[in-house]
């Protein structure tokens, strides 16, 4: 039984917050931010996954987000709407209930296969260059997207909003929340199964100290590209999934802007703490919001949050630690399954 | 393309691959030295660009009191650029004094300096715009532009002073590099940065110097950059201080013949892109170069492997 706790938990976390948002409960900027709380803790914990864990740096996983939101929200608006640009719709309006964590996963899985080209170049180099490289590949995604004129360019796509109502039209049902508890709960449970697991035990190995992984059996690169490959698929998922939010998406969301909010989350919740990721991002949603009045001052007080942050505390909150780790006592509910015991 | 074409589109990509080579030295020499990343220097650059248009603004006395002389504009540019590239300096040592050396010392991981010299860009854009509002302004002229026609090139002043500046400013900083004292210590630490404590040079000295040559590079850029396309904006270190990084990685960062072939070499093609294709092109094509640059030759033109010891 408490195996399966942490599952049991979420469900109920997240049955609760539906039940409250359907009825009227919550209010719809209250949903609104736990949406992109969803979508922030994917975006985190998957950073995290190449950052923390495998201690890369990579900066550009706006430009991922980007692929996976434009590719899942063209993908459903050709389909399953009538639109102008696109025609008629391909399939019948309503099966985009069934259909639509079809076409999420195809964002991810194209923003991986990005991911893999990034990686082939950046890996046979120096560790600085993946940065470099992360950096192009964010400017290179903007710049071609804006420079695609069917897809709205640099004034953006939308049309995602129908089918949000088209979902709604089948099951009377808050669907894209529903989308997004399962794609954040997929996420976290892949990353933490993945780093769990030996072979993935492989990443920390490779952080910790490359040549001696190598030299223990460790096939470094390879493990490099699945893990990037599994994070910027994340990524990708996690954009197609902010898509459906607001039905609104344009290459200005994706900028290096994006980026740098998704490595102070991870920053902020510590290198290699998938608790702490999920924390952060889900205070950092909340900082964010508080910080909208501020406007311009937001951009000068995150950074120096962050400045402060590597100052006093480099390791993050959480730096390689779990919840689990600080509150001894959670253990008793939250098994780790595998982990110091 | 007729000849005269070419010749002009070959003068504009000099005059834009000089700005991109100045600034590509600050993120040269700082590598070099430190192994650092400083992806705040691009807004160094705009730093530099904004303190010039307010020294030029005062000597011109726009303010609410003017000098008691008055300078001629050519005076007052000189000695705007050089005041300029001085307090600039300031400015990038001050960085380094606050934000990084505290970090180098407690000896943490760099990939936490690169951050945070990522997070001083950010500061120092949205700082400036929080500071001095949205609105652009506009740098005087202060040289008055003359244009020169030969055949069908036309080429003013401010572009031949730009393309001289930079070349002389390559021939002087290899001279500071490789003959004067300061520079063999540059080299050394770059070349083993355990040993060089040990033989007694003053490191922090060193990097000081560096940061401050290569912001002064900055400021240089930044004032002719105002100089050349008179509108100045708080992002207008972002893009350009990238493409300059791109500049160096290019050429083989941490080294200077590197950062201007790497500046030339964007600058040209940008222009002849720019020439060929639609504008919005630009970036995307810069930046697909590069991908391409690191896949094939990772170190860049001048760069070398330097073989790891374990």
């Amino acid at each position: 039984m408490r195996r399966y706790s942490p599952h049991l938990f979420y469900a109920l976390l997240c049955l609760l917050i539906l039940i409250a948002a359907q009825g009227n409960w919550l209010n719809a900027y209250l949903q609104l931010i736990i949406m992109f709380m969803g979508v922030n803790i994917i975006l985190s914990t998957s950073l995290n996954l190449v950052n923390g864990y495998m201690g890369e740096f990579s900066v550009g996983h706006a430009g991922f987000m980007a692929v996976g939101a434009y590719v899942t929200s063209v993908l459903n608006v050709w389909l399953f709407t009538s639109d102008r640009v696109f025609g008629p719709a391909l399939l019948p309006a309503k099966s985009v209930i069934f259909l639509f964590p079809v076409t999420l996963l195809i964002g991810g899985i194209v923003a991986a296969f990005v991911g893999l080209l990034v990686a082939i170049p950046s890996f046979k180099t120096r560790g600085d260059y993946l940065a470099i490289i992360t950096l192009a590949v964010n400017y290179i995604v903007k710049s071609a997207i804006e420079n695609i004129q069917v897809i709205g360019g640099a004034r953006g796509f939308m049309g995602m909003r129908n089918i949000g109502n088209a979902m709604k039209e089948v099951v009377n049902l808050p669907w894209i929340m529903i989308w997004i508890f399962v794609g954040t709960g997929f996420s976290v449970w892949v990353i933490y199964r993945f780093v769990n697991s030996t072979y993935g035990k492989g990443i920390v190995a490779v952080r910790d100290d490359e040549i001696a992984a190598e030299i223990m059996g460790v096939n470094t690169r390879h493990m490099k590209m699945v893990a990037f490959m599994l994070s910027s698929g994340l990524a990708g998922i996690a954009g197609g999934l902010f898509a459906h939010i607001l039905g609104y998406i344009n290459p200005g969301s994706f900028t290096i802007m994006k980026s740098t909010e998704i490595m102070v989350m991870v920053y902020l919740g510590g290198m290699g703490s998938l608790s702490g990721s999920v924390l952060s991002a889900i205070g950092f949603t909340i900082i964010l919001e508080l910080f909208r009045p501020l406007q311009v001052i937001k951009w000068v007080a995150i950074p120096l949050l962050l400045i402060l942050l590597m100052l006093f505390r480099p390791e993050g909150l959480l730096g390689h630690r779990e919840l689990t780790d600080v509150f001894p006592r959670l253990r008793r509910i939250f098994v780790p399954q595998g982990r110091r015991a | 393309m007729g000849l005269d074409t070419l010749i002009q589109n070959f003068l504009n990509a000099l005059q834009w691959g000089s700005f991109y080579a100045l600034i590509a030295l600050g993120y040269t020499l700082v590598y070099g030295v430190l192994l650092l990343i400083n992806f705040a220097h691009g807004d160094i650059f705009m730093v530099g660009a904004y303190i010039g248009f307010f020294l030029a603004t005062f000597l011109l006395g726009q303010y609410a009191f003017s000098l008691p002389f008055s300078l001629s504009p050519q005076v007052i540019f000189i000695v705007t650029l050089l005041l300029t590239m001085i307090l600039t300096a300031f400015a990038g040592v001050t960085l380094e004094r606050v934000a990084y050396r505290p970090l180098r010392r407690k000896g943490v991981n760099r990939l936490y300096v690169v951050i945070t010299a990522l997070m001083c860009g950010l500061i120092l854009e949205n700082g400036n715009l929080a500071l001095l509002g949205a609105n652009r302004r506009n740098f005087p002229q202060l040289l008055d532009n003359t244009v020169y026609s030969i055949g069908g090139v036309t080429f003013s002043d401010v572009k031949l002073l730009v393309i001289f500046t930079t070349i002389a400013v390559f021939v002087l900083l290899e001279t500071i590099v490789r003959k004067t004292k300061l520079g063999m210590a540059m080299r050394a630490i770059s070349y083993d940065r355990m040993a060089v404590p040990l033989m007694g040079i003053p490191v922090d000295t060193v990097i000081v110097f560096t940061f401050a040559l290569g912001s002064s590079m900055a400021a240089l850029a930044g004032v002719l950059f105002a100089t050349a396309y008179p509108v100045l904006e708080p992002y207008m270190g972002a893009l350009v201080g990238w493409k300059a990084f791109i500049a160096a990685v290019i050429g083989g960062i941490g080294e200077i013949r590197g950062a201007f072939a790497g500046g030339f070499l964007l600058g040209f093609v940008e222009i002849f892109v720019a020439a060929f294709f639609p504008s919005t092109l630009r970036d995307l094509i810069a930046f697909s170069i590069l991908l391409v640059f690191l896949s094939i030759k990772p170190t860049g033109i001048f760069g070398v492997a330097r073989a790891t010891k374990i």
